[in-house]
């Protein structure tokens, strides 16, 4: 194979060579430094948004944003109506969807891989997942509010659970697929039954995945302003009944934010700082539990 | 030759006296006539072979010439994938499994299997040997501790495990993990223990504590073991059989079948020519 090389005058190839490697060098440092820089832009950016948000959301933290409702225009208040309802539409819509998700994930990543049905499942909750929530706050409004007759908490908790669904079927499924079907003939191969398999080792195997789905599930939603607009709308004062209006964080975000008033201006800045912190949490336990399972 | 010429070579009658006469042992797996399919693909081309209790049989060959596909029709767990399917016989103690009836878990806890990879679940050690255990015995604590106690000691593994039961089975080395899998198809009380190269991902410390294992399992089950390692088949099995493409082509004992094959092809392969 080795056929000695030619005795004669190998210097040039070399130089040759070293230029070409040098060249190189040069082209990597540059795009370390170009790759660098745009790290850095968009870092700042955040950096600049979290910033701001803290700064001038921090001065709206106080007792009363917890304890008392939103005001009306030049009087004191806070946000608890918007913070209750926010949390009571959200952890109903993911008590909904998490079965509802978990479940037909498991369909397409257990009994259904191949199945024509499985692929059109699958390509519709792709699709829904993409689709802007908008649209979905649209869909809700016209099914549910219209022939209810006016704006609820349940229609604002359809529309979430709408969302939530297709990112909690994906991730399911997603995790249950890296379960390796080893692990399931070993189950199958001691004469346990299907289901006990999937529930008893494949959920097992892929418990945290599934949770950091919908843990995300959850931070994804907790932020969704455009399908409660049309569905939950708003409430002015405390309100308990799901068949009514119900104040949201959101909604009163958006609402307060683009008023005149400085006070509401300063409560939308506070509850942007709420959502902003509950969901860079539960991004952050989302993350530790996926870390965990690594581990 | 032809395939009849070779089937018959390898189940001749005067052949089949003379295994059961050095046995001594009766047929636990027969197999009659099986073809098997991976769609469109016929994997395994009229298998005859009767598989005897009590002993070690091997089924050796190249890559891709049905072995461990015949493995996996003695217990069904092809049955997992759509696609596959299988037509002949497999009879188990004198009852066809492939017959469309048979219950498959209650066929599944008389045949225990371990694969090439580890397989513990992601629980405690404790639990990967009670899991199986609780399918089908209601025991109460101190019998179910026994019993793991029993398996993991059959298994080899009891001593090394004994203080961190509680620990998750994937935390094991890799033979660790492989006798924790035996101890978990034991623990069941099977009569048939189906290996798929079970020492391929192991080191040769652990393949030979493995090898040791099966040659005390081999007096109370009847074992087939699939193996790419022609040195641990001539070591660990009584009787091996050579499959290349599909068929069966010859099986003896292991000392024939080693030492003075009637197949050009078997010695071929099994003084390395080949494959």
């Amino acid at each position: 194979m080795n056929t000695p090389a030619a005795p004669s005058a190998p210097a040039p190839v070399n130089l040759a060579r070293r230029a070409l490697i040098r060249r190189r060098h040069r082209f990597n440092t540059a795009m370390t430094v170009v790759s660098l820089a745009m790290t850095a832009a968009v870092l700042m950016t955040l950096g600049a948004i979290l910033v701001t948000l803290f700064y001038n959301g921090i001065q709206a933290i106080r007792p009363s944003l917890f304890l008392e409702s939103t005001p009306p225009p030049g009087s004191e208040g806070g946000l608890a109506n918007a913070i209750f309802g926010s949390l009571v539409m959200t952890s109903i819509a993911v008590a909904i969807a998490a079965p509802v998700g978990i479940m037909a994930g498991t369909y397409l990543a257990e009994y259904a891989r191949t199945s024509k049905l499985a692929e059109t499942v699958r390509f519709i909750n792709d699709v829904l997942l993409s689709a802007p929530s908008i649209i979905i706050g649209l869909f809700v409004y016209g099914v549910i509010v219209l022939s209810m007759g006016h704006f609820s908490a349940w229609a604002g908790i359809a529309a979430l659970a709408i969302i939530a669904i297709p990112i909690i079927v994906r991730t399911t499924e997603d995790m249950l697929t890296l379960v390796p079907d080893s692990l399931r003939e070993a189950g199958a191969a001691l004469g346990t039954p299907r289901w006990k398999v999937i529930t008893s080792i494949s959920y097992r195997a892929a418990f945290q995945g599934i949770m950091t789905g919908v843990l995300l599930a959850v931070a994804r939603v907790s932020g969704e302003t455009a399908p409660l607009l049309f569905t939950a709308l708003n409430n002015q004062f405390w309100s308990t009944d799901l068949n009514a209006p119900m104040a949201n964080l959101p909604v009163v975000i958006f609402q307060f934010a683009m008023s005149p008033y400085e006070d509401w201006r300063r409560l939308a800045w506070g509850g942007a700082l709420l959502i902003t912190t509950a969901v860079l949490m539960l991004n952050i336990i989302a993350r530790l539990s996926a870390k965990g399972k690594r581990a | 030759m032809t395939r009849e010429a070779l089937t018959a070579s390898a189940l001749g009658s005067s052949q089949r006296e003379s295994l059961d006469g050095k046995a001594g042992m009766p047929e636990k797996i027969g197999v009659k006539n099986l073809d098997f399919h991976y769609g469109q693909f016929q994997a395994l081309k009229d298998i005859n072979i009767s598989i005897p209790d009590r002993r070690v049989t091997a089924f050796i060959g190249p890559s891709g010439c049905g072995k461990s596909t015949l493995l996996r029709t003695l217990n069904r767990i092809y049955e997992m994938y759509p696609g596959q399917r299988a037509s002949g016989e497999v009879i188990v103690d004198g009852e066809n499994i492939l017959k469309p009836g048979a219950d498959l878990t209650e066929l599944r806890t008389k045949i225990g299997m371990v694969f090439q990879k580890p397989t513990p679940f992601p629980m405690s050690i404790f639990e990967n040997v009670a899991f199986g255990i609780r399918l089908y015995e209601k025991l109460s604590r101190s019998d179910l501790e026994e019993r793991v106690h029993w398996a993991l000691t059959r298994a080899n593994l009891w001593d090394e495990v004994k203080d961190k039961l509680n620990v998750v089975g994937t935390g094991l080395s890799g033979g660790q993990q492989q006798r924790l899998c035996i101890a978990r198809a034991v623990a069941v009380k099977p009569q048939i223990l189906l290996m798929d190269e079970p020492a391929s991902a192991l080191d040769p410390i652990s393949t030979a504590k493995l090898e040791e294992l099966i040659e005390e399992l081999r007096e109370e089950y009847c074992i087939v073991i699939v193996t790419h390692n022609m040195q641990q088949a001539a070591r660990a099995s009584d009787y091996t059989a050579f499959m290349y493409l599909g068929e069966l082509v010859e099986f003896d004992t292991s000392e024939k079948i080693f030492t003075n094959p009637s197949n050009v092809r078997t010695r071929d392969y099994v003084t390395g020519r080949f494959g």
